[in-house]
Order: C-alpha cells, then structure tokens, then sequence
C-alpha cells in the first residue's frame, strides 16, 4: 500500500504540518460560520482585535505550554504562576517602591525561578511533569493568597498609562450610526504576543534547540542516541515555559490593572484545549508553534459565537465542551485514516466497513 | 529467610507512602501527645484517626479508579469531580421525586447513579480507546461543561438533601459506633480486593500499560482493557459522588469534589505508582490518599494560616518526590558505595577496632540514604 502512495511524486505532509492545516481550516470554517451567522458584530475588524485585546495573556502562556507539549511534557502550573505575577507586582507598583520596570523584572524573575525549579526537578531529579508541575501550581497558588487576598487596583500613574495606552489604526475602522469613522484600537499586550510568537516560531523551526525539542518529543531514547542533550532540552523547555508565564501575568495586568485572586485561574486547561486545538499532541513530537495561536483563536471565536447567539451561561459550557469533542474527535479520525494500517487499528468493527 | 526478602522486596514500593505517614504521625504526635485520643460522641467515634478515615472516604475511592485508569492508560482522568457531580445530581433528583424515601429508594437511586457513572466513563472511555485520544484531552471535554449539566439536572441552585436516611448515610447509623462513609469505604475497597484477586483484571491491565502491543500480540485487546477501566472509574466517581452528596445533606453543583482529580493523581503518585502506566498498587494508592488527607489536617493543626496550606503542602510534595526520585536514590546509593569500599580500604591498613567504628558510621549513613 506504501509501495502505491510513493510512486506519486508529491512528498508527504508531516504529521504536524496535517494537524495545523486542519486546525487552520477548522478556525477559518469557525470564524466564516461566524461571521455569516452574526455579520454586525463578527464583520467588524474590531471584534477580531479584540480577541487578541482581551486574552493577550492567554495567548502567550499557550505559546510557552506549546513549547513544553512538544517536548513530551506538560505544566499545569501556568495559569497560577500567571495570577501569582500579577498579585506580585499590583502590590510592588501599589507599594511606590517600584517602577513599571522594575514590575516588570519581577514578572519575569518569578516565571523564570519557577521554571528553573521545574525543569530542574523534571529533567535532571527525572521527576514527573505533573506532579512537578501540580506542586508548582499550589505553590504559586498558596504565595498567591499569602501575599493578599483582596482585589488589588494598581493606581500608579505611569502603570495606568500604560494600561490606557492604546494603538489606533488610522486606515482600519468602521463608521458608526452617527457617521463618525471609529480607528480600530489594539493594546500594547498584542504587539507582545505577535513578537513572541514570531520569536517562538523562528526558535521552534530554525533553531537547534527548537529541532531538539521535537526530536526529544518524539523519542527520547533515540534523540540521546542522536547525541541530543535530552536533559537540557527539556530543561530549557521548561525554562521557557516559565519565563513566558511570568511575561503573561505582565501582560494579564496590563489587560485588566488590578491584581486578584481569581486572575489567570484555569489558563492552565484553556490553554491545553487550545492547544489540542491547533494541532498539538500531548504525547509530544507533533505539532507546529503556529498551531498555538491558531487554536487559542478557535477556542476564543467559539465562546464569542456562544455569548452572540445569547446561550444560556450554563449551556454555554457544555456546548464548548461538544464543539472541543467534534474537534477532537475529527482530529482522531483524520490522522487514522492517514496510515491504512492504523486505521484498522483505530477503528471499531462498524466503522471498518468502508475500506 | 529468602522467602521472608522477596516478600520485603514485594513491599519496597510501599516505603515512601509509609513513610511519610510516619513522619505525618511524628510531628503530630511532637505537636500533642494526645493525637490518637478517640472520645464517643452520641455512641460514634470521633477523633483525629477517624477524622481523617471520614474526610478521606471520597478520595480513597477516586484513587482506586484513577490507579486503575493510569495504569492501563498511560494517561489521567480529570473529570472524575465533575462525574461524580452529575452521577450524585441524578441520585438527588431521583430521591426528591420519589416521594417518601425509604432504604430502598436511596439503593436504586444509588444504582441509577452508578449508571451514569458507567455512560460517563463509557463516554470517557470511547474516546481514549477507541479514537485513540490521550486521556487528559478526552477527559477536558467533561471537566469543562461537566458542572454545567450537573446544575441543570438540578434545575437549581444546591438542592438540598434532607431525610433521615442519607444524613445517616453521611454520619453515623445508630447503635454503630463507626460513621458511615468509613463503613462503605471499606467494603468498597474489600470489592475491589475481592475482584482483583479473583479475576485476571491486574494482569491484563498491567500488560496493557506495559506495552499495548505486546498485550495485543498475546491475546489481550487493549482498547477493551481501557474501555473497561474507565467504566470502572466512572463506577468509582458515581460511588464517591454518592458518598459526598450525603455528607454534605446537599447537592452543590459548582463546589461538590472539586478539584479532587488532583488529589487524587497525587495519591497515585505518592503510593508509588508510575503515572506513565504499567505495574500498579491499590494499596499505596489507598495509603497515598490518606497521607493527603492527613497532610492537610495536620497543616490546619499546627494552625498554619489557611492562606498558606497550600504552599506548605506544594513544599511538602516537592520534597517528598525528590527522596523518591530515581536519581536521588542512585546517587545515594553511590555514595554509599564509596563510603564502603573507602572503609574497606582503611580496614585493610588498620585493626578490626577502629574497623567496628567505621562500619557503624556507614551504617547510619545508609539509613540518610535510604
């Protein structure tokens, strides 16, 4: 069967390159149903900026998860390290002490020291990610509640300039009921998250380090035969991951300016979903860097179709929940019918018919 | 004597979840000598023992599944919470309905239950087994909406439980003096004992988290094997959704077990399992889930600030996992090495008195080592 696909000169698409290809399509189908159903709101440019206005935060701690997915691992961590940064530095800016730099080097001082532990516990002690990651997550979450339980509004001026600084785009925008032309608006957190996923993206694909992490995620039996520093790579993962976490909870203040207990609660599992979502497997070695942002997008454009099509709040979950299913589901059965051999494999009696 | 090693060797992997009891013990103990003290309190025993068998029922339960779920999956359910959530939703709504309430409405409410409990893990379970989707994704999928249809079963907010049997059911019966929730505890995990020794299900599922291709190429189907234990984790999260339902008299949809999934992928670990499939232990999963709930009471008896639990606790795990790591242990082992052939060596040289003293200096580092 091999033998009949190889005389076709075409080279195979990757396993990853499939995966973020369906999730590509699966996004723009979701956001073309979108747009046809709720063409008011969905047409504007501006709701599709603030996807990325509103949930800067999310998408960069799916960018440093992606990193660490591919690696083979996985931190659930994030999305309290998130919260913890943002409680951290609303009380360093609320105290006078500190400027916006020097909150700034906070956030990235926490994700970094809880990376470090993490990788260093999970890749040279061999501990496993998830209860590594599982005692990161209470940690970050215990500090959280230790440092201050009330919600904490940053009141500083130059933080708050910042908070209201906005980017207009003079050539981009619609004209309202009264005939005035409204510029589309997008906040300083998504030039942030387009650098680091362009960042991300060249480090993943064209780095040595971004080769050995998949290899690394694929099979780490044969990336050490390869000569790869498995240890390393899957420390740096980690690092990474840590480091952007802290970079997100900067961002997540910036978004809201208030620190609070609730902040960055269940990214952790968002972000996985998203990530599932744009093509990445958690058993690791499979998935494209862009696949990340691509799938924060999907989930991101779902609950805004939801919220438009004005669901009741407790459906609003569940259908979530199914349309993550469908996803999942349609990824399943298309990598199956990739390798005919698999297929067979995959499949209960019933579906087997067809071949 | 032989005999006797392998079967101390057969118990190795229960020394880190013994051994933090112990030491949970020392430092409650080095708190207050009264630690053990069980008064009587309308004809039932309360204490910090019974305490912790009470509050830790649901969990042990939860371990048991997710013992069986890692092993043969390779991978974690995390929607065992909300499972139970909605299983124990549909037993409170058959008990409201129902009109009078009598022993046997609780046991079919009970069964019905546990049927939803199997269609959930069933749903569970098709996804892993047979689209071949990692276990934590498959399971995201109810952790998110889960909640939600547990609060439209409701139809509002925390209906409450209120008849005498399931305040029984949550406390104590009369004339016995053991609360209730320890009593099904013990029979669930008697069943359980009484299943896996009577049946092949431990091997086929450790050959199946070993390697499922090799299970298949000896006869074993592995996609029915995991099927089959997420089933029995639904059965599980159905039984602790009943347990903690009737403890709490009420049914609340957004707080009942949650978070328990962590917990109890904790126990697992703690009782020596790997997470990445393969050979299991009920029993340190049962001692890991009530090391956890020993943990925690002890945390809130030093009267630590209740902001600050969970950090101690994360401190706590961190620790532990690293004694217990592989690298840990080897690298301990080496030194020990090295001490010995370096006190061989000075043996050599000097006279068997000093040579007594040595050893002994090996000795008790050998048991740091340990």
């Amino acid at each position: 069967m091999r033998s009949l696909n190889t005389s076709k000169a075409k080279t195979r698409l990757s396993n990853s390159n499939l995966l973020f290809m369906i999730a590509g399509i699966i996004f723009v189908l979701m956001y073309g149903f979108a747009l046809i159903s709720f063409p008011g709101s969905f047409m504007q440019f501006q709701t599709f900026f603030d996807l990325f206005n509103f949930n800067a935060a999310l998408f960069i701690v799916t960018l440093g998860l992606c990193v660490v997915m591919i690696g083979g691992g996985i931190d659930i961590s994030v999305g309290a390290v998130c919260g913890l940064v943002t409680m951290a530095c609303a009380m360093l800016l609320e105290s006078g002490m500190g400027n916006v730099w020097s909150a700034l080097f906070l956030a990235l001082g926490i994700g970094l020291a809880f990376g470090l532990m993490h990788g260093y516990l999970i890749a040279y002690l061999e501990i496993q990610p998830f209860i590594i990651t599982l005692a990161g997550m209470f940690l970050a979450q215990g500090l959280l509640t230790t440092l201050h339980k009330e919600p904490l509004n940053v009141t500083m001026p130059a933080f708050v300039a910042l908070r209201n600084f906005i980017i207009e785009i003079p050539w981009l925008g619609t004209v309202n009921r009264l005939g005035v032309f409204i510029p589309c608006e997008i906040k300083p957190g998504v030039i942030v998250v387009v650098v680091l996923v362009v960042l991300y993206a060249i480090l993943m694909k064209w780095s040595r380090f971004g080769r050995n992490v998949y290899a690394v995620g694929g099979n780490r039996q044969s990336a050490r035969m390869l000569g790869i520093n498995v240890k390393q790579t899957i420390f740096f993962s980690y690092v990474i991951c840590g480091l952007t976490a802290g970079i997100s909870g900067f961002i997540f203040l910036m978004t809201t300016g208030a620190g609070n207990i609730g902040n960055g609660a269940l990214f952790e599992m968002k972000a996985i979903a998203s990530n599932v979502m744009g093509g990445i497997l958690l058993n690791g070695g499979v998935g494209n860097l862009l696949g990340a942002p691509i799938g924060t997008l999907t989930l991101l454009t779902i609950n805004e179709l939801i919220r438009a099509a004005g669901v009741q709040s407790n459906l609003q979950a569940i259908v979530s929940g199914l349309l993550l299913y469908l996803f999942i589901v349609l990824q399943s059965v298309v990598m199956s019918l990739r390798g005919r051999s698999k297929f067979r494999l995959a499949f209960p009696s019933w579906l087997k018919a067809r071949q | 004597m032989p005999r006797l090693k392998t079967r101390l060797n057969n118990l190795s992997h229960l020394f880190l979840p013994l051994s933090v009891l112990v030491i949970l013990i020392i430092i409650n103990l080095i708190k207050g000598a009264d630690y053990f003290r069980i008064t009587m309190v309308n004809g039932a025993f309360y204490g910090n023992i019974p305490n912790i068998l009470f509050g830790a029922s649901e969990l042990v339960i939860l371990s048991i599944g997710m013992t069986l779920v890692t092993a043969a999956s390779r991978g974690q359910d995390i929607s065992i919470g909300e499972s139970g959530a909605i299983s124990s939703a549909i037993f409170v709504q058959y008990v409201l309905n129902a009109g009078e309430v009598t022993l046997w409405t609780i046991l079919v409410g009970f069964l019905i239950s546990c049927v939803a409990g199997l269609v959930i893990g069933a749903f569970n379970g098709t996804l892993v087994s047979f689209f071949n989707v990692q276990p934590m994704v498959a399971t995201l999928i109810l952790f998110l909406g889960g909640r939600s249809i547990a609060f439209i079963i409701d139809g509002k907010v925390s209906p409450i439980l209120a008849n005498e049997i399931s305040n029984r059911i949550g406390t104590v019966i009369p004339g016995v003096p053991i609360q209730t929730p320890i009593i099904l505890t013990v029979v669930f995990i008697a069943v359980v004992a009484v299943v896996l020794k009577t049946t092949n299900l431990r091997l086929y599922v450790e050959a199946v988290g070993i390697n499922p291709s090799a299970a298949r190429l000896n006869g074993i189907n592995p996609k029915k094997i995991i099927f089959l234990t997420f089933l029995l984790m639904g059965v599980c999260s159905a039984v602790a959704g009943f347990i903690a339902v009737n403890k709490a008299g009420r049914h609340d949809s957004v707080n009942l077990l949650k978070f328990i999934m962590m917990d109890a992928i904790l126990a697992v670990a703690l009782g020596g399992n790997s997470l990445a499939g393969g050979k299991f232990s009920i029993t340190g999963s049962i001692i890991g889930a009530y090391t956890i709930e020993m943990l925690n009471r002890t945390l809130l008896r030093l009267e630590v600030n209740p902001e600050a639990i969970k950090a101690f606790k994360a401190v706590f795990i961190i620790v532990l996992m690293v004694v217990a790591s592989p690298v840990v242990r080897i690298f301990f082992k080496k030194v020990l090495d090295k001490a010995r052939t370096i006190v061989a060596r000075y043996s050599v040289r000097q006279t068997g008195g000093i040579n007594k003293g040595a050893v002994s200096i090996t000795d008790t580092t050998g048991k740091k080592g340990e």
